[in-house]
């Protein structure tokens, strides 16, 4: 491995002589770690020492090098969808295959993972799915533009934007492009170069007032307007409906994506909707803050988005989720704009009008500007894992945790099959030492910020409490690792797709008590249904627990089978969830914990929030927008 | 007929592989044995948690709740120990072997029943007809290697000394007979098991129906228990639950005569050692075989789908225990009355069934050549609508009645050719006429326990066949308003599941069809000429019933006391329908059984033709009059000696009721 030549191991240099957040993730162990981490991963005759690189490897990210590359794009309007695929998850060069030797490797330079084989994965593949290297289902190569129907156009409106000097465009391919989110449907489909119905006109705004401008002409008009953030939807959110007649705009805040202002006495920024989490994380550590704001999606994802979901982050234990981190937002609706007057940290305004755009998934208007609280980067970063013996032990030492009030940033817990996917096969020998059962043993992973001091004190009254679950400390760099696999996961998918298997995952959240039964029954109930919808293999059905509250839990539900003698394998993954969401409502889950709702979930709102709850937010939605101008039926 | 095969399972050949298998069974109970003495313990632990919501309801302090709790806890908990099930196994051995010619088990169930217990927590449900029953059960799964169950027993059981303690040592538990005010009662004892079912301890066993059936007809079964076990699925604790009914019947029942007097009156001895003891002498008589079928197991989940919305439960801490709503209430009984159905078609007959059915519809005795021939004629008629028949194969029909007739010997009289129920074993002088027809009644009652055994089979064409006689009419709309009323006024008496009236209506049709009895056209139902001796033969097959439900209507209809009491309401009509007999004016010894009575009883309360009125400590019954004595006209026209008489008023009166 040259890192020489790799970008990835560019060193950076801050014009204000701050160093980046993830040097203070360095110390010792974990360059170590890594180190060993890297020489696990990859075969011993491709390993050359690269100690000289050690300064470099510090300078790159703290969760696996995901965005150490400048993106620049963010001014040109196409950019941005050169670099992605069109029909899988994230960045084109960025993908797992497996190479001729049959070894599975992660290509390009962006990750970590980046360019490493990955031996163990094909048996893990094999013997998870069932899955033969030999069967595969390739991709359509690329976007047949004669599957996509000529968009319905509303040539007034068209006319009446570029009249205001805004970007238009109806080229097919920026039209399929925001056509679609992540759900395996969406992506399966044009996987298959099925294209169903698209938006007829994408436009660009730069800032406020062309949204205004874009709204006030779109009820001028009637036509539907779809916002469009990141695209990392995985509730059919943008999916256009079918039902739709007039003309759709996809309107694409991408290029609203610059800090307005940096309040450094109160700590608050305030921000263009559109911008994307890792830009805006990287812009706010070039001045020393940070939002602390980590969904999983960061790369991609924009704030509109996280407001609109209701979007949570690894961190929040720490900083808060997406509706505490908002202080001020600014939102264009047909019927004007809706904002707050002042900056203050709490109203007693009657009901808080942000709780009407927060979780408003786009059906309300387009959140064009926020003000976020900021945080100076912490000082100090380290990871940590902790092995359990069992999964039960693992969640009620979570419990405790929670109790206590002590959860790191972060702290997630994997159940066994999670882990053995992610390969802490070193451990294993280790284990069986102290006598763990590795078909039961479970790992949570952890995150420790703040003062280095604290940090340690912090780090030590958590591996505390673990020790009484059973709990064994498993080191710095699997913790890291497990944070790692959450960015490339959905890589994954991509792989499996081309062999046959189909997969995704969902969410919940549940008082502690019930945390375990829920997982125990979900995770049943998908095996179940899958065998009875006539599934050949065993599915992987697998949950984790990834966020701790005072009174429950948030738990995420990973489900894949092989989908080989299926004739309609998307209705029979459709079936399932739904059969698994059935089991997680029966048994005391909430619809979604930050997911949202999108079109995937509304059968079940009524049952979530009551008639009358969702007959207030319908009358909402009737006195903002009676013309039905946000249309893509989300939600409601 | 083929699937349901039985398995027979010789006690002899058991007995001698009795030691191996203890080694054997040793092996694996001792493994979920081991565990249950700490359970008491760790349920303990429990207890300040139960008793938690209970102290704030009663004001209470919390430690003086805790400690009631415990003793409660004391008084029904289990302590399966592994030595004294190898002694009940040794001596129940002894004693099976010397009481039944053979026990027959489905194996194919027990391989099911050894499947179930693998995938989710099992519930027992046997069919109870004798004490005999759960001493089988425990001694059936030890002897197959399956998980001994703990018992939810009767609090009676609890005071017979030491063999209490020995059934407690065993894996028997007990409940008080009513608790319904008591909250910590209902507290614990629900906490008990279903704690024991989430930690799959071991499979609990209970009786749906309740208590021994007297009758040997199932009883309208409990839904408490049901409740309990079902509600740990409910609260999402555990993916499922399997209900495994399992039907167990007996050639020749233990109690048999011990049952007919109860139901006269006689009061139950109160149980105790030294009653058992007395009880020594059935050991020395031959009750025939045995027969255990292990059901299919039923699972909660399945049963539940889109019945239950389970979220109703996501709202209150799960430790808090919960009424039933009414739909779970609903659900619930229906899913009992369907256990207890699948508990009947399992339920295997012995052709001393179809015998004694015969002999009860011919009081004056039968020729031996007319019975067989009725017999083999019963016997087709039972097989077409779906009775489960351990007939002997390659045995003469007349070989097998005479099989029959001699282990039942004691219920009969045969001489030259001709065989009659009467007393044969008490030839002592009759000192009073009353004595002598409560002599009869006795073996009427012991004898009606057989024909009850196979009424499930014939049940639906019966209503059917009775209300196309009383309809007068072949209407199909009437004969279905018959067959509805009919239904509802018995549905005390047999196991009619709620809502089901059409289904039932549409089964009858479909069999009488199938049997060349009817033709069922769009609007008609037409009787064909063939016909009339099946039509004949299932009215009579109720008839009791009819003239039971009469003699207590017209008691009512008579009794002058306005301040009847529920209490003497029983020993009232008893007279009551002892004189009729004494004055030759009633033939049916049936109508003195307190089953029937109490069943009567109770339909009329659900019609509202009778009211309980609590008055000081003393429950009083105000019968409306009217309304009983139109439904005994109603009645007695389903009755074909009796007069004609105004159907529409009570069919008015039944639509008000209902």
């Amino acid at each position: 491995m040259n890192t020489e030549n790799d970008p990835f191991f560019q060193t950076k240099t801050f014009s204000h002589g701050i160093i980046s957040l993830n040097s203070f993730a360095l110390n010792k162990p974990a360059l170590i770690s890594y180190c060993c981490f890297i020489r696990q991963a990859m075969p011993c005759s491709h390993y050359t020492p690269f100690s000289h690189s050690k300064k470099y490897i510090a300078e790159q990210d703290r969760a696996g090098g995901r965005f150490n590359k400048e993106l620049t794009y963010s001014r040109s309007l196409s950019l941005r969808q050169e670099i992605m695929k069109w029909n899988g998850w994230g960045y084109s060069d960025s993908r797992f295959l497996f190479n001729k030797k049959g070894q599975a490797e992660f290509t390009g330079k962006r990750y970590r993972l980046s360019g490493l084989i990955l031996p163990s994965l094909k048996d893990w593949f094999e013997g998870t799915f069932g899955a033969n290297l030999q069967h595969r289902s390739p991709a359509t190569p690329s976007l047949n533009l004669s599957a996509v129907a000529p968009p319905n156009l509303n040539q007034p409106f068209v006319e009446d934007l570029k009249a205001a000097g805004l970007t238009v465009s109806h080229d097919p391919e920026d039209r399929v492009f925001r056509a679609h989110g992540h759900c395996l449907h969406e992506v399966f489909a044009l996987r298959e170069g099925r294209i169903g119905r698209v938006p007829d006109t994408v436009v660009w705004p730069s800032c406020h007032s062309d949204v205004e401008k874009i709204v006030e002409l779109a009820c001028e008009h009637n036509v539907c307007l779809i916002p469009y953030g990141g695209g990392t939807s995985v509730s059919s959110a943008l999916e256009c409906p079918r039902e739709e007649s007039r003309s759709i705009v996809s309107l694409d805040t991408s290029q609203m994506s610059r800090i307005l202002w940096i309040d450094e006495k109160n700590l608050t920024a305030h921000v263009e909707a559109g911008i994307i989490g890792q830009d805006l994380e990287r812009q706010l550590n070039e001045r020393g803050f940070c939002t602390g704001h980590e969904p999983d999606s960061m790369e991609f994802s924009s704030l509109g988005g996280w407001v609109a979901t209701r979007a949570s982050g690894m961190k929040k234990n720490i900083y808060g989720n997406i509706e505490d981190l908002v202080v001020h937002i600014k939102m264009v609706t047909p019927r004007g704009v809706i904002e707050k007057s002042c900056l203050g940290p709490r109203m007693s305004t009657g009901p808080d009008i942000h709780h009407f755009i927060l979780g408003s998934e786009g059906t309300l208007g387009v959140v064009t500007e926020v003000t976020l609280k900021i945080r100076p980067i912490p000082e100090y970063q380290k990871y940590g894992s902790v092995v359990f013996p069992n999964f039960q032990q693992g969640v009620a030492c979570l419990r405790e945790v929670a109790r206590q009030r002590c959860a790191p940033a972060s702290i997630r817990l994997m159940d066994n099959e999670q882990f053995q996917f992610g390969e802490f096969c070193f451990f294993l020998i280790l284990l069986s030492f102290f006598c763990f059962d590795p078909q039961h043993l479970c790992v949570a992973t952890l995150l420790f910020e703040g003062d280095r001091g604290k940090v340690l004190q912090h780090e030590k009254q958590v591996y505390d409490i673990a020790a009484k679950f059973g709990g064994l400390a498993a080191g710095e760099d699997n913790g890291q690792r497990g944070y790692m696999l959450t960015f490339v996961i959905a890589y994954l998918r991509d792989l499996g797709m081309d062999y046959y298997v189909i997969g995704e995952s969902f969410e919940t959240s549940v008082p502690w008590d019930r945390v375990l039964d829920l997982c125990r029954n979900v995770k049943e109930r998908i095996v179940r249904e899958c065998k009875e919808r006539g599934v050949q293999f065993p599915p992987l059905s697998t949950s984790r627990v990834t966020q701790t509250y005072d009174a429950g839990a948030c738990v995420y539900f990973y489900f894949a089978f092989n989908y080989r003698g299926l004739s309609d394998p998307v209705h029979v993954y459709e079936q399932v969830e739904h059969a698994a969401r059935e089991e997680i409502l029966a048994n005391g889950g909430s619809l979604s914990h930050h997911h949202g709702v999108g079109k995937l979930r509304k059968e079940w709102m009524k049952e979530s929030v009551s008639g009358v709850g969702l007959g207030m937010l319908k009358s909402v939605k009737e006195y903002v927008d009676p013309q039905n101008i946000f249309g893509n039926r989300n939600l409601l | 007929m083929a699937s349901r095969a039985l398995y027979s399972v010789s006690v002899l050949q058991h007995f001698c592989m009795l030691s191996d298998k203890i080694l054997h069974a040793c092996n694996t109970c001792s493994v979920n044995l081991s565990l249950l003495p700490s359970f008491n313990i760790f349920f303990r632990g429990n207890i300040k948690h139960i008793s938690c919501p209970v102290s704030s309801e009663s004001g209470d302090s919390t430690e003086c709740v805790a400690e009631e709790a415990s003793l409660i806890l004391d008084e029904m908990a289990h302590r399966l120990q592994l030595s004294t099930v190898r002694f009940f196994v040794f001596t129940l051995s002894k004693a099976f072997k010397r009481l039944f010619r053979s026990v027959c088990v489905n194996e194919e169930g027990i391989q099911r029943l050894q499947q179930a217990v693998q995938e989710h927590p099992v519930v027992l449900l046997p069919s109870h007809r004798s004490y005999m029953d759960f001493l089988m059960m425990s001694y059936l799964l030890y002897m197959y290697d399956l998980p001994l169950p703990v018992i939810a027993a009767g609090m009676d059981f609890m005071s017979m000394k030491f063999v209490g303690e020995m059934l407690r040592m065993s894996g028997a538990f007990f409940i008080r007979r009513s608790f319904g005010g008591d909250k910590l009662y209902w507290a614990v004892f629900s906490e008990y098991v279903k704690t024991m079912l989430r930690n799959g301890y071991a499979p609990i066993e209970f009786f749906l129906e309740g208590t021994r059936s007297r009758t040997c007809k199932s009883l309208t079964p409990k839904t408490g228990l049901l409740n309990i076990v079902m509600e740990p699925f409910f609260k999402g604790e555990l993916f499922d639950v399997n209900l495994v009914p399992v039907s167990i019947s007996y050639e020749r029942i233990l109690e048999e005569s011990l049952y007919a007097r109860e139901l006269l009156g006689i009061p139950k001895p109160k149980e105790s050692t030294s009653g058992l003891l007395k009880a020594r002498r059935v050991l020395s008589e031959d009750y025939g075989s045995m027969y255990v079928y292990f059901g299919h197991p039923v699972s909660v989940r399945s049963l539940t789908e889109g019945k239950i919305t389970r979220s109703q439960y996501n709202l209150l801490p799960r430790c808090i225990p919960q009424k039933p709503s009414a739909d779970t209430h609903e659900f619930l009984n229906d899913a009992a009355f369907r256990l207890v159905r699948i508990q009947e078609e399992n339920m295997v007959l012995k052709p001393w069934v179809l015998i004694a059915t015969l002999l009860l519809q011919n009081p004056d005795g039968m020729d031996l050549s007319s019975l067989a021939e009725q017999t083999d004629w019963l016997r087709h008629l039972a097989l077409a609508f779906g009775a489960y028949l351990d007939w002997p194969d390659h045995e003469a029909c007349s070989e097998v009645i005479s099989c029959s007739l001699a282990l039942h010997r004691h219920l009969l009289s045969v001489s030259a050719g001709h065989v009659q129920l009467s007393v044969t074993d008490a030839p002592q002088v009759e000192s009073t006429p009353e004595e002598a027809v409560f002599h009869q009644a006795v073996v009427v009652l012991s004898c009606a326990s057989y024909r009850n055994q196979i009424l499930h089979v014939f049940l639906r064409p019966a209503l059917l066949a009775v209300a196309m006689q009383s309809a007068n009419s072949n209407r199909k709309d009437d004969v279905y308003n018959c067959f509805n009323f009919l239904r509802n006024m018995f549905s005390n008496e047999f196991i009619l599941c709620p809502g089901d009236s059409v289904q039932d209506f549409e089964e009858a049709c479909y069999l009488l069809m199938k049997r060349g009895v009817l033709q069922v056209l769009e609007h008609e139902i037409v009787m064909s000429a063939s016909g009339h001796s099946t039509l004949a033969f299932l009215s009579s097959v109720l008839d009791p019933f009819l003239q039971g439900y009469q003699v207590v209507s017209r008691y009512l209809c008579e009794e002058t006391n306005e301040n009847l009491t529920e209490k003497e309401f029983i020993p009232a009509v008893r007279n009551f329908a002892l004189k009729l007999i004494l004055a030759g004016r009633l033939k049916c010894y049936e109508a003195l059984s307190s089953d029937l009575q109490k069943n009567a009883l109770a339909a009329f309360l659900r019609l509202k033709a009778v009211r309980k009125v609590k008055v000081g400590d003393q429950v009083t019954l105000k019968v409306n009059k009217i309304a009983v004595n139109s439904l005994e006209d109603t009645l007695g026209k389903s009755d074909v000696t009796s007069h004609q008489n105004s159907w529409c008023s009570s069919m008015a009166m039944f639509e008000i009721a209902i």
